[in-house]
């Protein structure tokens, strides 16, 4: 593979935001109760930070270093609102269900981290990769934690009907546990569990060795 | 008042049912001293910031709220956002300041946390709610109280069961994120019991 597709793929599998970074997660939990929010949140998450990892990359040489954070975060909150605004406008049920979550875009670490930790130091088209491919692997972990959720939880996807629910005079009696908060750390937990068992050399070490935290 | 108040601490807890803050949530809570720093500043600043984003979207953002410059036809509500954060980034700087300057010694058991908060998307969040419920001034500030104490109470609790999970034997592949977020989820479970309260 050459460096482009690394830029662009990598993120998607082998370093997903979600799983081994730990960013963005706060809305990867909170949206998953269906697919079809798992679905808008992701394309307004691949949005914004496809547009401000590369607005931040095209500027990158004018922006003062003391300052960079604000910038950052105006440019990004620019973003957020014009897609709050026209979830509001054209998707109004979906923007009632996503409540404040698209607002916290502002605050997803993902958008950030990219903008601070790859946009600042590199041109705008490798900067448009690695956001698509940061976003999609954002997207990846919402879909498979939104299907697993919907399916189990109300016997849908995508609102139609897949299991027949006993209410409907189907066989599928659903797990209501899937509908509330607890599942979402759940699946999370498994899925990095997986993750991880499949890539062993992602796993984290033993605790004497842990981070930097002084011993107590 | 004391039903919002437990609402915010245990069944509403911004960390357990809405997700909010997780990212320093998770990666903050090994050690439990290090969470109750933490938490300590969290309630500081959940407590500042909430009522005085109610001050000001009543006063100049919310829709009406410019009547009294005779423009009671301008609704600048979505700029909530970026006022939000504004606010926050400013109260984190100036509390900064005034512990450094009256309370030295707080100041520097809370001072390395505090810039971490400003982008912490629980203060952001609970703020973004305080809009979407409409709560009044008293309102929110018992709510930005309480959110902040809730989490807080969230962190300590997983830092402690870190604590001791970290010298037990689990599989490798799911220790220490894995199983934070299963712990979690369990945790979750419990603080949706209290959901039962009924006060007054």
């Amino acid at each position: 593979m050459n460096d482009r597709t690394r830029t662009l793929i990598d993120p998607i599998f082998v370093a997903n935001p979600v799983t081994l970074q730990v960013l963005g997660i706060c809305s990867a939990l909170a949206v998953t109760t269906s697919l079809a929010t798992s679905l808008v949140m992701s394309a307004a998450l691949i949005f914004v930070l496809t547009l401000a990892s590369s607005i931040i990359s095209l500027i990158r040489n004018h922006i003062p270093r003391s300052i960079r954070l604000i910038v950052q975060i105006t440019i990004i909150a620019s973003l957020v609102i014009v897609v709050d605004q026209v979830l509001q406008a054209y998707l109004f049920a979906m923007s009632k269900l996503l409540s404040v979550f698209v607002g916290l875009i502002v605050t997803n670490c993902i958008v950030l981290g990219r903008a601070e930790g790859f946009a600042m130091h590199n041109p705008p088209g490798a900067s448009l990769l690695d956001a698509i491919g940061n976003g999609l692997g954002y997207a990846l972990i919402l879909v498979v934690i939104g299907t697993v959720r919907e399916l189990l939880g109300a016997g849908t996807l995508m609102g139609v009907t897949v299991l027949p629910t006993t209410a409907q005079g189907g066989w599928f009696t659903p797990w209501g546990l899937m509908a509330l908060p607890p599942s979402a750390f759940f699946l999370l937990g498994l899925l990095v569990w997986a993750v991880r068992a499949i890539r062993p050399e992602q796993a984290e070490p033993l605790a004497e060795q842990f981070d930097g935290e002084a011993p107590r | 008042m004391t039903d919002l108040l437990l609402r915010a601490i245990f069944t509403d807890n911004l960390a357990l049912a809405y997700f909010l803050g997780m990212c320093t949530f998770l990666a903050i809570s090994r050690r439990l001293e290090t969470a109750f720093g933490l938490g300590l500043a969290m309630i500081v600043v959940e407590t500042v910031t909430v009522p005085v984003n109610n001050l000001l979207f009543a006063g100049m953002l919310g829709p009406g709220a410019l009547a009294w410059l005779g423009l009671g036809e301008v609704d600048l509500s979505f700029l909530v956002l970026i006022a939000s954060i504004g606010v926050i980034a400013a109260t984190v700087q100036i509390l900064e300041m005034v512990l450094d300057r009256y309370f030295p010694r707080l100041y520097r058991s809370l001072g390395i946390y505090l810039p971490l908060i400003t982008v912490n998307c629980a203060i952001l969040g609970a703020s973004l709610f305080m809009v979407e419920r409409h709560y009044a001034f008293y309102e929110s500030a018992i709510y930005g109280f309480g959110s902040g104490v809730g989490w807080a109470l969230a962190i300590c609790a997983l830092a402690a069961l870190r604590e001791r999970v970290d010298e037990s034997r689990v599989p490798k592949a799911l220790r220490g994120l894995g199983l934070a977020f299963i712990l979690t989820g369990f945790m979750s479970m419990g603080f949706a019991v209290f959901g039962g309260l009924k006060f007054g």
